[in-house]
């Protein structure tokens, strides 16, 4: 398959990212990462001990051919976020950071000036940064301007199950951005996930739906393949909807009288 | 019931809610209003709140269960966090009559210093604490910043996260504890009834109102969470509860950034033999943390080693967020277990590996580390 995702110059085969919170033990997240495919999986900063480098989290995370993707959550500003990317660079050796800001402890929705600082500044640092935010096109563009590598706007909220939502923005980003897009929250089903490759998103990023599923490895073969095919039918360009049935008597057709 | 806009401080909410009235709106709860509230789950109304704790609710018990349950593992997913209790002081200047520190009890009195402090450290520590909650009983105001502000620099190196269940500090003292890295803060008013006064006779926490505004210095202060509850069986649960809720309400839309955790303390006997006079059985007790789940799925919720293992067993999977486990409750309980100077009888004696097992067969992991000790610093860049 040649169809290549690509972010600061590393290729990806799969589009389908993975966040490992919520899963009842680090052996079925094991396993759902396995049955995923993907190849590039989040992991909070503040779930593991930086400072060990035998954490059994890290350790069940790591996988052949799986990239770690730090997150920052638990921070509220962008100096905190920039020091988590920090120690999340020391400890697991990797320039790359998903920037996740949200002060806000219950809905976990971004705060846009913290993280418009702060990938300022981690790309400064030479950090390849992956941006959380709401599905705000104009807002994409700056981040753009300030060095991001990917933007990861929200389909609904974090845990939301709400799919997306966000989709008329989520359309214009899509349509806009010279970055990649990746449609990171609310998509919890696999139908969901399809829709939003579809829709032209370059990869999802999916972790409730996955990790609270009865049986989550087997989740996470259904949304393995529901990103291929939302992505090929994207590729195969879907027809257009029509609104109106074509009538089989054209109403012009008085004009050939 | 909507909360009026535009209120400076949650003792101006309060002061709407009489106690004898809402005892006359419970007693007006129909099953109707129980059906509207478990038909929308997370509304977050304190209203909605009282009909599912009203005894109105009872048969929906079932019900309740599996609501709870379906909204904890959809936003907490799959996990629990354990933490455990460091318990540094049993001094108290106050009498409650319900408490095992209360200073009309002959006991020894113990402070730890650092180095006593430290041996608790190391026990804890090889339990595979990560998480720990600093307890003391009351100093006077001075002492409590002098203390509190050296042990927690002794305690916060050594852990992800640190919070506290103290008496009641001044807004500064909250601001200058946060950043030295203090995570949480703690504070029940016990009761919101008009029994207080009775049960709080001497020192400073007698003063209702002082106590009442605590979580609004804590929001002031910034702090990351902070706890709400009452002691379960000083007054009528139920009324008790509902201004939790109400409180809890208040602060969530006032201080947004600010994590909220609710515990149930059941009083269990303490050495003056108090016997509650509004005992709360087990399956009331299970009405009270569903409802809690049901009226806002975001609250943390926390289940002591107070309770039984049968009934933690069975009660964590259907909504609780975070346990202690290998609890002692008596100052320098975990370097000298044979020393026996507690504030409450322990029902759960399991310890963090075994409670791991437990909930590893009901499908939950247990999480011990769940924060980065260096966010919220006063100035994390210089971590």
């Amino acid at each position: 398959m040649n169809d290549l995702l690509t972010i600061a110059g590393k290729t990806f085969e799969s589009r389908l990212f993975l966040g490992t919170g919520k899963f009842g033990s680090n052996q079925l997240m094991a396993q759902a990462i396995a049955a995923s495919g993907s190849e590039l999986v989040t992991l909070a900063l503040k779930r593991f001990d930086p400072e060990n480098r035998s954490d059994i989290m890290v350790s069940q995370v790591s996988q052949p051919g799986v990239n770690l993707l730090p997150n920052t959550s638990g921070v509220r500003t962008a100096a905190e976020a920039v020091l988590a990317a920090k120690l999340a660079q020391q400890s697991l050796e990797t320039n790359w950071v998903k920037l996740e800001i949200h002060p806000d402890p219950r809905y976990l929705l971004p705060d846009h000036q913290e993280t418009l600082k702060a990938t300022e500044e981690l790309a400064k640092l030479g950090f390849v940064v992956l941006p959380y935010i709401n599905a705000d096109p104009v807002f994409c563009k700056a981040l753009e301007s300030a060095g991001a590598a990917a933007v990861m706007p929200l389909g609904a909220p974090i845990g939301s199950n709400q799919g997306l939502s966000s989709a008329t923005m989520l359309e214009i980003i899509i349509r806009e951005s010279n970055l990649p897009v990746v449609v990171d929250a609310g998509i919890g089903t696999p139908s969901q996930a399809a829709q939003a490759m579809e829709m032209g998103a370059d990869a999802v990023l999916v972790n409730t739906a996955i990790a609270v599923a009865e049986d989550p490895a087997q989740m996470a073969l259904a949304f393995k393949l529901a990103v291929q095919a939302g992505r090929i039918g994207y590729q195969a360009k879907l027809g257009a909807v029509k609104n109106v049935a074509e009538a089989s008597s054209p109403l012009t057709s008085f004009l050939e009288d | 019931m909507n909360l009026q806009t535009g209120a400076t401080s949650f003792t101006q909410i309060f002061e709407q809610h009489p106690w004898a009235d809402l005892a006359a709106q419970l007693a007006a709860i129909t099953p109707a209003d129980v059906e509207q509230a478990l038909s929308r789950p997370g509304s977050g109304n304190p209203k909605d709140f009282l009909a599912l704790v009203s005894p109105v609710a009872a048969p929906y018990l079932e019900q309740m269960a599996a609501l709870s349950q379906q909204l904890t593992r959809k936003r907490f997913g799959k996990t629990v966090q354990l933490y455990a209790p460091l318990y540094l002081s049993n001094e108290c200047i106050n009498s409650c009559s319900y408490c095992g520190f209360s200073k009309e009890i002959d006991l020894p009195r113990i402070r730890l210093n650092r180095e006593q402090v430290e041996a608790e450290i190391k026990v804890l520590k090889a339990m595979g604490v990560e998480h720990v909650l600093v307890v003391t009983g009351d100093f006077s105001e001075t002492q409590a910043r002098e203390y509190l502000t050296e042990a927690i620099s002794w305690i916060q190196p050594h852990f992800a996260q640190v919070s506290m269940e103290v008496q009641p500090l001044p807004e500064s003292d909250y601001r200058c504890l946060s950043e030295q890295g203090l995570h949480g803060v703690m504070c029940y008013q016990e009761t919101y009834g008009p029994r207080y006064a009775e049960f709080h006779k001497k020192g400073k926490k007698k003063d209702f109102f002082w106590r009442l505004e605590t979580p609004e210095r804590l929001g002031q202060a910034g702090v990351h969470k902070m706890g709400l509850g009452v002691l379960l069986g000083l007054d009528d649960w139920r009324l008790d509860s509902f201004y939790v809720a109400l409180h809890a309400s208040y602060i969530q839309k006032k201080y947004w950034q600010t994590r909220l955790s609710i515990s149930f303390p059941r009083l269990r006997p303490a050495k003056m033999g108090f016997s509650p006079d509004h005992p709360v059985s087990d399956r009331e007790l299970v009405q009270l943390i569903l409802a809690y789940r049901i009226f806002d799925e975001n609250l943390e919720l926390a289940l002591s080693t107070r309770e039984s293992p049968h009934f933690r067993n069975h009660m964590i999977p259907l909504a609780i967020t975070s346990i202690s486990a290998g609890s002692k409750t008596d100052p320098g309980g975990y370097a000298n277990p044979e020393v026996a100077l507690e504030q409450f009888e322990i029902n759960d004696e399991r310890s963090p590996k075994e409670m791991e097992r437990v909930l590893q067969s009901s499908g939950l992991e247990l999480v011990t580390r769940d924060w980065e000790p260096h966010f919220g610093l006063s100035n994390p860049t210089e971590a």
